[in-house]
């Protein structure tokens, strides 16, 4: 029994090996889009900076309190900002050539100082943006916010505008008559305490600053396996990119037992006084060994190229291959079992293979799916398997994290393995 | 040697088989002919352990056949209609993998394969994958796959569909060869020569029945006429009457289409005198006379009237 069993597993892997279009299709076209995947993800989250946020800002006020902003602005880490033209900060809105773009109006400062402490109208800053960019959007108007705040409370505790203003405000106090004469009495109190306090030269000596500042700073930690181990995007791309080239295979496994049924070289095999347990378990056995095979190929050169390691546990990470592989070949068992010639099955198992990597998140991390999908993707195999390699490479986890993913993995190799198995046509057709 | 009895095979309403038996002794060639889809390939394909019947049994050397693993499989050799060879392997890769799938270890399998190869006269190409051979080379390999396990019966489903000429012959030749050698040979085929060349029996099947099992001396017994004498006239012929030439002694039938006559006969030497003298007297003289011996075609169309290659 281990003879043919042997001859066949074999024979397998020599067919596999003899086929440059699966050489291809399973190893050098997976490196290729992971490479890319992976440098568009963030790299290997070495020592160069993120990709910063094009930002192009028009100044129409053209005053202190709005050079404040640029510069404050410009100082930001996350932003690239340029100052722009009106008509040319909107037009590259408009081209997609910078995603966030900011008008600051004539008289911004004046008024928005004179709005610090009056219902008096706001100024407004326009804030243009690519819609197909609306994250970005979010986080330049969240900078912008605490940048105006600064500078514009600054000004107004100490610059000349703020210093103009407050005795315009004063003024307007001590004449008006439309407050109560104690409520007109306590807002002149505030305002000649500003002012004193505005008058006070030796502000800066007490550590004490004019104006608003931030209440708090923050202190950004990506948390990897350890301490000093970056994020590195390629550990991702080529988890997913092995995943769905591997599938591929699963599914040149199927159609090339609908192709032995088609050349009858099934009737052969069926011929001879083998079980189908050999004649299943040999397929199931190569396919196996070359999706495992594949898998350590792509992460070899991943490790080698990229720097991709497996932080986590090794055992782990050789289990979740293993678990993967067997997953693959019942699967492709599977398709074998239900296709009925190779050209119509090859369209249908290629498109369900398609939406399996998409939705197990090969293609964009998980966390980019909005949360009810999430919770769907529970039931696809490869979401394990993507979260299983993740789990022993960048993250770092022990062997206990790789089990959920192998269980399960095994689970649907078991499911998918029992289906074949159930729906095999084993009669050679007459 | 091989027997089979009562087979009957089914797919939903399709009656593919429906109750054949027959008989192959050790040495003898038998001749399973009948046109396509008369059942032939699906009796094989029952024979060989590939299809279950829905009645009926397979007996080899008197034991039935039952079960994937039942070892009596290895008395059997199957070559398939198809061609049932990887082609990107080479022929000897191709010969190691189907001896193994008999539990045949490397160094039992050499010799086997050796031999198979010498047979169909192949040794010369065993390093050259199967894709870079001719069609002949490959119906030849296809043979010699089935014989690595030296296979006490071979099943044969027309294993010269698609060859030319000369590789017929020499696939002929391999199987005579065989022949000598103590093989039952059971093959099918719709060609009449291939059966009168190499079949001791023949059983005819249509409909999934066989219809006739006999030697070729017992099948020309069924035959109404032996003999077929075609005279092609000078003129159309229109006068000439189809019964007064019927009513000569030993004439069995006699046909008329645009000038030519095909008239049965008994015996040739006696009667093609007679009827050449007997048009000339009646002014129908000849411009050509092309005698021929009634073949296996003749009886099937004596038997189902149909042709076998029109069916």
């Amino acid at each position: 029994m281990i003879t043919p069993l042997r001859a066949l597993v074999r024979k397998d892997i020599q067919l596999f090996l003899t086929d440059r279009r699966a050489l291809m299709m399973s190893v050098i076209a997976p490196i290729a889009i992971a490479s890319f995947f992976g440098y568009a993800l963030g790299g290997a989250g070495s020592q160069s900076e993120p990709s910063r946020i094009s930002v192009l800002v028009a100044d129409q006020d053209d005053d202190t309190i709005s050079h404040g902003i640029l510069q404050r602005l410009s100082s930001e880490k996350a932003l690239a900002v340029k100052p722009a033209g009106t008509d040319d900060a909107r037009a590259a809105v408009r081209k997609g050539t910078v995603s966030v773009a900011i008008i600051i109006p004539p008289h911004f400062g004046q008024d928005a100082v004179r709005a610090f402490f009056s219902a008096s109208q706001k100024p407004q800053i326009a804030v243009l943006y690519d819609p197909s960019h609306a994250a970005e959007r979010a986080m330049v108007q969240g900078m912008l916010t605490g940048d105006v705040m600064q500078v514009v409370s600054q000004e107004m505790f100490g610059g000349a505008t703020g210093r103009a203003t407050l005795k315009e405000a004063l003024d307007r106090a001590e004449t008006g008559q439309d407050l109560p004469a104690p409520d007109r009495k306590s807002l002149i109190n505030l305002l000649q305490s500003v002012q004193r306090w505005n008058d006070t030269p030796s502000v800066a000596n007490y550590g004490l600053s004019r104006g608003l500042t931030m209440p708090y700073t923050t202190h950004e930690e990506a948390v990897t396996s350890r301490q000093g181990i970056r994020y590195n995007g390629y550990a991702h791309a080529f988890a997913g990119m092995a995943v769905q080239f591997v599938l591929f295979l699963g599914i040149d496994v199927g159609i090339g037992l609908l192709l032995q049924r088609q050349r009858g070289l099934w009737k052969r095999f069926r011929a001879a006084p083998l079980s189908r347990v050999t004649l299943l378990g040999s397929r199931i056995i190569s396919a196996a060994i070359l999706a495992f095979v594949i898998v350590l190929a792509n992460f070899l050169f991943a490790r080698l190229v990229f720097g991709v390691r497996v932080e986590g546990s090794m055992a782990g990470f050789l289990g979740v291959s293993a678990a993967f592989a067997l997953m693959t070949a019942a699967f492709g068992l599977l398709i074998a079992a239900l296709g009925k010639t190779p050209d119509a099955t090859r369209g249908l198992a290629i498109l369900a293979t398609l939406f399996m990597v998409m939705l197990g998140g090969a293609w964009v991390p998980m966390f980019l799916f909005p949360q009810w999908l999430q919770q769907v993707t529970v039931v696809m195999p490869t979401r394990w398997a993507i979260d299983g390699f993740e789990a022993m490479t960048w993250r770092g986890l022990g062997f206990s994290a790789a089990l959920v993913p192998m269980a399960l993995q095994l689970l649907f190799a078991l499911l998918f393995g029992l289906l074949a198995v159930a729906r095999f046509r084993w009669e050679a057709e007459g | 040697m091989l027997e089979v009895r009562g087979l009957k095979k089914s797919y939903g309403n399709l009656v593919a088989v429906a109750g054949v038996s027959l008989k192959a002794g050790a040495g003898e060639t038998v001749g399973l002919l009948g046109p396509n889809g008369a059942g032939k390939t699906t009796t094989v394909s029952i024979i060989a352990g590939l299809l279950v019947p829905d009645a009926g049994e397979v007996l080899i050397e008197g034991r039935p056949l039952s079960g994937d693993t039942d070892p009596t499989k290895r008395r059997i050799g199957l070559v398939p209609q198809d061609l049932a060879l990887y082609d990107e392997l080479t022929a000897l890769d191709n010969l190691h993998l189907f001896a193994a799938l008999y539990d045949l270890t490397n160094s039992q399998a050499r010799p086997a394969v050796e031999s198979a190869l010498d047979l169909v006269g192949l040794s010369d190409r065993v390093h050259d994958r199967v894709k870079t051979f001719s069609g002949g080379m490959k119906r030849r390999l296809n043979l010699a796959a089935a014989l690595l396990h030296d296979p006490q019966i071979l099943l044969l489903d027309e294993p010269t569909v698609g060859v030319d000429p000369q590789s017929r012959n020499a696939i002929f030749d391999n199987l005579e060869t065989l022949k000598k050698r103590g093989k039952t040979l059971l093959y099918t085929t719709h060609y009449m020569e291939e059966a009168e060349r190499l079949c001791d029996r023949v059983v005819i099947i249509d409909h999934g029945k066989v219809i006739a099992d006999d030697t070729l001396r017992g099948l020309s017994r069924l035959m109404p006429l032996s003999n077929v004498l075609t005279i092609e006239l000078e003129s159309a012929g229109d006068s000439l009457s189809l019964d007064q030439l019927q009513a000569l002694g030993e004439v069995r039938s006699a046909q008329l289409h645009g000038g030519t006559l095909r008239i049965g006969v008994r015996d040739l030497a006696t009667e093609t005198p007679r009827i050449l003298q007997w048009l000339v007297d009646r002014g129908h003289p000849y411009r050509h006379v092309v005698s021929e011996r009634a073949d296996l075609e003749t009886v099937f169309l004596t038997l189902t009237g149909r042709s076998l290659r029109d069916s």
